[in-house]
C-alpha cells in the first residue's frame, strides 16, 4: 500500500513520525538536562594522575564532591581548611562544603605533585 | 654498568631511558672494590651462589585488583615460591613497602600469612599504600616491632650493615619522599661509630636518588642521608615504588629499583601519569619479579640478579 493511494494514511504516518521525533528530542533534551546538573560546575573528576578541571569557581556555602575515575587511590589534603581525606579507591568520591571565600590550593595526600585549586566568592 | 656507562654529572632523561631498556631482563648487579660494574644474568648468576646473599620483593599492592592485574595475592604467592626455589636459602627476605594496596587489616593479613610461608626472617619499610589508616599504626603494630619513629632501623647481617629508612610519612609538595630532621639525626649517629669499609645497604620504598621529579619519583632530603655514607667504600642503595628496573651508579654508591609483585608501572615520562600499566596478555609475568642480593665476600662483589616472575 503506497503513500500516494492513501493520502489519509500518508498523514497520519507523517503525524505519528512527527510526533516520534519531538519524543526522540525531548528524551536528548532530558538526557542534556541530567549531564548539565551532574557538571554543575561542582564536580572534580580524577583521572591520569589530574583534578579536572584544575581551577574549579564556586559560591560560598556550595558542596563540591571529587570523583576518582584512576585504578589507584587518591585523597584531597588541603591544609587551610584542614581537610584530609580519605583515601579514594576507584569510583569513591568525597565532598566538602566551603563556607568561606578564598582561594583554596590542594594535593593529592598521596601524589602530592597533583595540584587542584578551589575559588570561593562571596 | 660500566664506568663509562656512570652519568657523574647528574642525572638526566636520557641516563634514565638508556636504563630503562634493560627492565624486564634478567641482570647480574656487582660492586666489587669501589668498581660498580653489571652483566646480564647468565655465566655471572652461578658466580653469586654462592656465600651471603639475601632476597628483596616490592610493591606488592595487596588488595589492587584492577585489570593491570586482577590477583595480586597470585602473583606475589608466586614470587616467594620463586624465592624458596632459589639454589641455597637466602638469609633473609626484604620487602620495600607497598606491601598493602589500602593499608586494610585484611590486606595486611594476607602479606603475613603469605610471607610467613617462606619461613624467612623478614625486613620492611612501609609505602604509601601502608600507611592510609591509623596514621600508619596498622603498618607498624605489624612489622615495626623494634623500630624507631615511623618505623626506621638498622640490623648487621654477614658482615653488612643494613638500614632501613622510611621516607613515605610527610610526602613534599612536589611529591617527593622525605625523611626528615629526627631520622636523618638518627642515622648519623646510627653510622658514626661503623669502620669505612664496612659494606652498607639502604632500604627505602621511594627512590633516595631523584628518578622522574615530575611524578615525585625521589627523596627531597636523600642527598643529605648519602652524604652521611659518604665514608663508606661500598653502599648500595635498593628501593622500590617505581615498579621497574632502574640502575645507577655514582662513585662507591649503587642504585637499585626492584620489580613490583603486582603490576609495572610506565618508564619515566612515557604516560600521562605513573598509573599501573596494562600489558598484553600473557606478557605480565615479564614485568613482575623479585631481585636477590648477594655478597660474595665483605671485601667485594654484592650483586644483585634481578628474576621477572616468567624467567
Amino acid at each position: 500500500m503506497s503513500d500516494v493511494l492513501q493520502p489519509g494514511r500518508l498523514a497520519r504516518r507523517v503525524v505519528l513520525r512527527r510526533a516520534l521525533g519531538a519524543g526522540v528530542g525531548g528524551v536528548i533534551a532530558a538526557v542534556g538536562m541530567r549531564v548539565s546538573r551532574a557538571d554543575d560546575g561542582t564536580k572534580v573528576v580524577i583521572g591520569n594522575f589530574a583534578f579536572v578541571p584544575p581551577l574549579l569557581r564556586v559560591k560560598a556555602g556550595t558542596t563540591v564532591t571529587w570523583v576518582n575515575r584512576d585504578d589507584i587511590p587518591h585523597s584531597i589534603v588541603c591544609p587551610p581548611l584542614s581537610v584530609h581525606s580519605h583515601p579514594m579507591d576507584s569510583d569513591e568520591s568525597f565532598t566538602f562544603r566551603f563556607e568561606k571565600a578564598g582561594v583554596y590550593n590542594y594535593v593529592c595526600g598521596l601524589h602530592p605533585f597533583m595540584h587542584g585549586q578551589v575559588v570561593v566568592s562571596a | 654498568m660500566t664506568r663509562d656507562d656512570t652519568n657523574r654529572s647528574g642525572t638526566d632523561r636520557r641516563h634514565f631511558l638508556k636504563c630503562m631498556t634493560w627492565a624486564g631482563t634478567a641482570m647480574v648487579w656487582s660492586v666489587a672494590g669501589g668498581i660498580p660494574r653489571s652483566r646480564l644474568i647468565g655465566s655471572a648468576e652461578a658466580a653469586t651462589t654462592a656465600g651471603f646473599n639475601f632476597v628483596q620483593i616490592s610493591d606488592s599492592h595487596l588488595g589492587f585488583d584492577k585489570p593491570a592485574n586482577p590477583n595480586t595475592t597470585a602473583t606475589l604467592q608466586e614470587a616467594l615460591n620463586d624465592v624458596a626455589a632459589l639454589p641455597g636459602a637466602p638469609a633473609f627476605m626484604i620487602h620495600t613497602g607497598d606491601i598493602t594496596h589500602l593499608s586494610k587489616p585484611a590486606q595486611f593479613d594476607t602479606a603475613q600469612q603469605l610471607m610467613g610461608q617462606a619461613k624467612l626472617t623478614i625486613h620492611t619499610v612501609p609505602g604509601e599504600h601502608d600507611i592510609l589508616e591509623e596514621d600508619g599504626k596498622s603498618y607498624l603494630n605489624r612489622f615495626g616491632k623494634g623500630t624507631k619513629g615511623d618505623g626506621w632501623y638498622s640490623f648487621n647481617a654477614g658482615g653488612v650493615h643494613f638500614i632501613g629508612l622510611v621516607n613515605v610519612v610527610n610526602l613534599k609538595g612536589n611529591g617527593l619522599g622525605d625523611l626528615g630532621h629526627e631520622q636523618l639525626e638518627w642515622l648519623e649517629g646510627d653510622v658514626k661509630g661503623l669502620s669505612a669499609s664496612t659494606p652498607i645497604v639502604v632500604f627505602a620504598h621511594v627512590p633516595l636518588w631523584l628518578v622522574y621529579q615530575d611524578w615525585g619519583w625521589g627523596t627531597a632530603d636523600g642527598a643529605q642521608a648519602l652524604s652521611y655514607l659518604k665514608k663508606f667504600g661500598s653502599v648500595t642503595v635498593l628501593n622500590g615504588h617505581i615498579h621497574q628496573v632502574l640502575q645507577k651508579v655514582e662513585g662507591h654508591v649503587a642504585f637499585h629499583t626492584a620489580r613490583s609483585t603486582a603490576f609495572p608501572q610506565p618508564a619515566p615520562g612515557t604516560a600521562k601519569g605513573p598509573g599501573p600499566m596494562a600489558v598484553p596478555a600473557g606478557e605480565l609475568k615479564q614485568y613482575l619479579g623479585i631481585a636477590r642480593v648477594s655478597l660474595v665476600s665483605s671485601q667485594a662483589p654484592l650483586a644483585i640478579v634481578d628474576t621477572p616472575l616468567a624467567a
